[in-house]
């Protein structure tokens, strides 16, 4: 092993990661939509370089080409053609931080809950060796033991594809 | 275990997710139109592909198990996106607004 390379890990390990809760923090608290979709994008880049460090680089390309390529683009044409940034509170400002002040403690209940769970949790020891998890191994799977899911899902995305085109034509009119 | 090799331990990633699921359900309940409150759910499908994939990782002895599920979540998640913004683009041509607070009457 390289000496300096443990420190060059941790280094990118905490750029994605920061990438992540940053991009998730836009996402959510960006007032232009625009800019909540691009914070969307930061968060599923630094997710796929999770997924990087998980043992999975073939979901880390598909995660980087659906979620960056797909479906960022297709909600960036949703705000395209409607208008969706934030109107101004309607209530008053005493209400609006109240409100604000509630979601936020919710949030925070659950932030602190699941990760308590999951800190004081005793796992299972990890597998003694752990398999490869490479692109041939996915591959072979969704041929034999997921073949079903695999026929299923995609007849799902087929019906998705169908009933959207259809929804968004129904109400053009000829003009 | 140093601080050096957080990216093998699994509670790094577990609190990750956990985030990334707070983070979605209060943009969720703050977001006042629904394209905001399609991408905080878009947060929270990864939050749990992220929480599928690490326990995946760290304890499950099938590796490629966790990672066709995740693939899965991923798929749904697209056809979800899809759906939804032709639902909001139809919605939009009839009322002229995407925003949650105007779209609460029924009909019928």
């Amino acid at each position: 092993m390289i000496p300096g390379s443990d420190l060059l890990l941790a280094g990118i390990f905490g750029v994605i990661v920061a990438l992540t809760v940053g991009g998730a923090l836009v996402a959510v608290l960006a007032t232009r939509i625009i800019r909540g979709v691009c914070g969307l994008a930061l968060c599923a880049l630094g997710l796929a370089g999770l997924y990087y460090f998980l043992h999975s680089p073939f979901l880390a390309l598909m995660e980087i080409l659906i979620y960056v390529g797909a479906v960022c683009v297709t909600i960036i044409f949703g705000v395209m053609l409607t208008e969706p940034d934030e109107p101004a509170p309607a209530g008053s400002r005493g209400r609006e931080v109240l409100w604000g002040g509630i979601a936020l403690l919710i949030a925070a209940v659950i932030f602190g809950g699941v990760a308590r769970l999951s800190l004081t949790a005793r796992w299972p020891a990890a597998p003694a060796a752990p398999a490869d998890g490479s692109i041939e191994a996915i591959g072979v799977s969704l041929l034999t033991t997921y073949s079903l899911p695999f026929e299923l899902i995609s007849l799902v995305l087929l019906v998705a594809i169908l009933g959207a085109l259809v929804i968004a034509r129904a109400g053009r009119g000829k003009g | 275990m140093n601080a050096l090799h957080l990216y093998d331990r699994p509670a790094v990633y577990l609190v990750l997710a956990a985030f990334l699921l707070a983070a979605g359900i209060y943009g969720l309940l703050r977001r006042r139109t629904f394209i905001g409150m399609l991408i905080s759910g878009e947060l929270i499908f990864s939050a749990a592909a992220l929480n599928v994939l690490t326990l995946n990782r760290f304890v499950a002895p099938d590796p490629a198990a966790g990672q066709i599920f995740v693939l899965f979540i991923i798929g749904l998640a697209a056809a979800e996106v899809a759906i939804t913004l032709s639902i909001i683009i139809a919605v939009y041509r009839n009322y002229r607004s995407i925003h949650s607070k105007e779209l609460a009457e029924l009909k019928g």
